[in-house]
């Protein structure tokens, strides 16, 4: 049973494609798993008979359990296959390369399988990491692979993990994106996808003493009633000019919208990562979809370059395939803010917990005809409200109100999105 | 100290024993009248007779069991064989004699023999001609196995394997037979079993013997010049017993190591070595030991693929280099 998620502790066979004695090429599926997130395929790993399948369909067995034995046409298979120990991973491509020696060896080239919690070290780095009292997952690696190796803690034992920013700066407070910046840059162009700005003292202090006050994350939230008229009129003309080509929803608008305004506040678009924040120069926003027994939340990548249009196919073509469990790994990681809606089911407001490790959550409530004050008039118009989650180890109240003010002004007037 | 050439030092090692003790003689074929294939024995017919510098058919086989019947009779023989390739004819006699005999007598009967000859490629003389056979030498209880690189370990090396009383292979080489060094007169003896570093240095170990030796200070010297990179060049010397504490502690100082050796990768001396070193040293080692060895194939004949078939500077140093984390 392969970890065919992050996440993944077990996985129940949901069913065979392929049927004892059937004939197996490496990339073929074998059966379909279905995982704590979504139904993926377990495909076969090398060429052969499948000789014998060890897990029923309907039946749960953790990672790293025998499913299936795949032999060599002849070859006989032990009667101990099914309670054998993992199968060593098997080679990708011709798994032959040269060792540097001239001696041709198949085994070398295996990919470890994923473990995204296991830390790598050469043995020389794990032992000066005790010695010196280093957390070695703190530590960023630059070897092979991401193995942490001498070069990467020489220094500790003197003083403290030197923590390992993209871009070097002797100031790392000079590089926080400034709210206020009056120029709209778009930093990803750089191609660095996000920069990591190691915690400043007060920065820690924040950290540690809001985590103190209220559970793991310091949430405060922020509300802000939006007009929605103009985009309703925006959302109408776009619609009727897309015709049959799609549709363009409330929530691909507030969106699209979230997403320029986390270019203007970078300050916001960002993960809280122990020892440092990591302002993403992309921005990829989740959108929380309710599945059957749960939620998810599969991420619209690039949103802020992304039309409307296009958002709006995107939305709906992951919502039915997080509904079908059918999300890739790749499609619901890797967010950098999110979005949640209830405004379908006539909420007027409420309060998203935030998705660890992004920094904050926008909460979308219903769309409301109410009566408003206008040029001195009371008129009726079609309200929405905002509600902000912020982690406060990263956003300050004030960084969340001028994120969330940008955000109204551009849905209240949908033109100042192409500004 | 005078400067002479390795087959000088080797010549003056058996002078000097053979002067000394009586009861050593060389054996082997053209090391008499010819004075040796390689020239090694040059002057020792004159000076010390035919009885003692002694001619022979060609016939591995049997001067090697005479030699060992010598030494069980309680002579010290030396026998000289043309090259190591010649001696696969011979390993009978020291596989299942030499190094047998101590053991299966109870310790009663010592054999005092040195078996000694060129080992390895040299240039151009094919895949039968041009073998390493210190893996399979060193695979044997019961034998001593040297390599020396250099005129001084050559004589010193030599010097203690006629003295021991065991039987003791002495590794040498044709592209080593003209090199020049420094060789201390007289009383001038190397242990058997101590590792000598020929380069001091911090960041990787470069583990070498014989004529690699050469190869890795070549490599030393780029790292340092190109790199600027301290590498550390460890000659073994003695295969077998093999110097750990000495590869112990160099790994240990630089956390890195390289092993070097002329022959095939499978089973080979640098194989033992990684042993020795995951084993002593593993959380010294910042990164795996890499290996250079020659190709996994018979010698080409050809000069281009012949040269590319073997350890060059070139070649250790891109593995110093994945080791270092340099790439």
């Amino acid at each position: 049973m392969e970890a065919l998620s992050p996440t993944m502790e077990e996985g129940r066979v949901a069913k065979w494609h392929k049927r004892e004695g059937d004939t197996v090429k490496a990339g073929d599926t074998l059966a379909e798993i279905e995982t704590d997130k979504a139904v993926m395929d377990l495909v076969a790993r090398a060429d052969g008979v499948l000789r014998q399948v060890a897990v029923a369909e309907g039946q749960t067995v953790p990672v790293g359990s025998v499913v299936a034995v795949i032999a060599a046409p002849g070859e006989t298979v032990g009667a101990t296959a099914a309670s054998a120990p993992p199968p060593a991973p098997v080679p990708s491509g011709s798994g032959m390369r040269d060792t540097g020696y001239g001696m041709r060896d198949a085994g070398s080239v295996v990919p470890a399988p994923t473990d995204v919690t296991r830390v790598k070290a050469s043995p020389l780095a794990k032992r000066m990491a005790r010695e010196a009292g280093v957390d070695l997952k703190l530590v960023t690696g630059s070897g092979p692979g991401g193995r942490v190796v001498k070069r990467d803690l020489e220094g500790t034992a003197q003083g403290a993990p030197t923590p390992v920013a993209a871009v070097a700066d002797t100031h790392p407070a000079s590089r926080i994106p400034h709210p206020a910046s009056p120029r709209i840059s778009h930093p990803a162009v750089s191609g660095v996808p996000f920069e990591d700005i190691p915690l400043t003292q007060i920065r820690k202090t924040i950290a540690k003493r809001l985590v103190t006050s209220l559970g793991p994350i310091p949430h405060f939230f922020l509300t802000s009633e939006v007009d929605m008229e103009r985009a309703a009129e925006a959302r109408e003309a776009l619609n009727k000019q897309l015709g049959d080509r799609g549709k363009v929803s409330f929530n691909d608008i507030v969106i699209k919208a979230t997403a320029l305004a986390l270019i203007k506040h970078r300050a916001c678009n960002a993960w809280f990562q122990e020892d440092h924040i990591r302002y993403w120069n992309e921005v990829h926003i989740g959108m929380a979809v309710a599945v059957e027994d749960g939620l998810i939340t599969p991420v619209i990548r690039n949103a802020d370059v992304k039309s409307l249009a296009e958002i709006g196919w995107e939305a709906k073509e992951l919502a039915d395939k997080a509904r079908s469990r059918r999300l890739q790994p790749s499609e619901y990681t890797g967010a950098t803010f999110s979005v949640s809606n209830l405004g379908m089911f006539d909420i007027d407001q409420f309060t998203a917990v935030i998705n660890p490790p992004e920094a904050g959550i926008i909460a979308v409530g219903s769309i409301v005809q109410k009566p408003v004050v206008l040029d001195g008039q009371v008129t009726g118009r079609r309200r929405m409200r905002l509600t902000m989650s912020c982690d406060h180890r990263v956003i300050d109240g004030a960084t969340g109100a001028a994120f969330l003010q940008t955000l109204k002004q551009m849905l209240e007037n949908p033109l100042a999105m192409l500004l | 100290m005078a400067t002479l050439t390795y087959r000088d030092a080797l010549n003056q090692a058996l002078r000097e024993e053979m002067q000394r003790d009586p009861n050593v003689f060389l054996m082997g074929e053209e090391v008499g009248v010819y004075q040796g294939a390689y020239k090694v024995s040059r002057g020792l017919l004159e000076e010390f007779g035919p009885k003692r510098i002694v001619d022979t058919p060609i016939a591995e086989l049997g001067f090697a069991g005479i030699g060992v019947g010598a030494a069980m009779a309680g002579l010290r023989p030396v026998i000289e064989f043309m090259t190591w390739n010649f001696a696969v004819l011979a390993l009978d006699q020291i596989v299942n004699s030499a190094a047998k005999i101590l053991y299966e007598s109870g310790g009663q009967v010592p054999i005092p023999i040195v078996f000694r000859g060129p080992n390895g490629a040299a240039l151009q003389l094919a895949a039968q001609h041009s073998q390493a056979w210190e893996s399979w030498l060193s695979h044997i209880p019961g034998l001593k196995v040297v390599a020396p690189a250099t005129p001084a370990d050559a004589k010193g090396l030599l010097k203690s394997a006629i003295r021991d009383d065991s039987p003791v292979i002495v590794l040498e080489g044709e592209m080593l037979y003209n090199i020049k060094g420094e060789v201390p007169e007289g009383e001038h003896i190397v242990p058997i079993g101590r590792a000598e570093v020929k380069r001091p240095g911090n960041d990787v170990t470069l583990i070498c013997h014989s004529k690699t030796v050469t190869v890795a200070l070549k490599a030393a010297e780029q790292l340092a010049e190109h790199e600027g990179v301290s590498a550390e060049v460890l000659d073994l010397r003695s295969l077998r017993p093999l110097d750990e504490a000495t590869i112990v502690e160099s790994v240990s100082r630089t956390n890195r190591a390289v092993v070097v050796e002329e022959g095939w990768p499978q089973c080979g001396i640098g194989a033992h070595v990684v042993d020795v070193i995951q084993r002593e040293a593993f959380d010294r080692l910042d990164a795996p030991v890499l290996r250079v060895t020659q190709a996994d194939v018979p010698m080409p004949y050809n000069k281009q693929l012949e040269r590319l078939a073997k350890p060059s500077p070139e070649r250790v140093v891109a593995a110093a280099r994945r080791v270092l984390y340099l790439d």
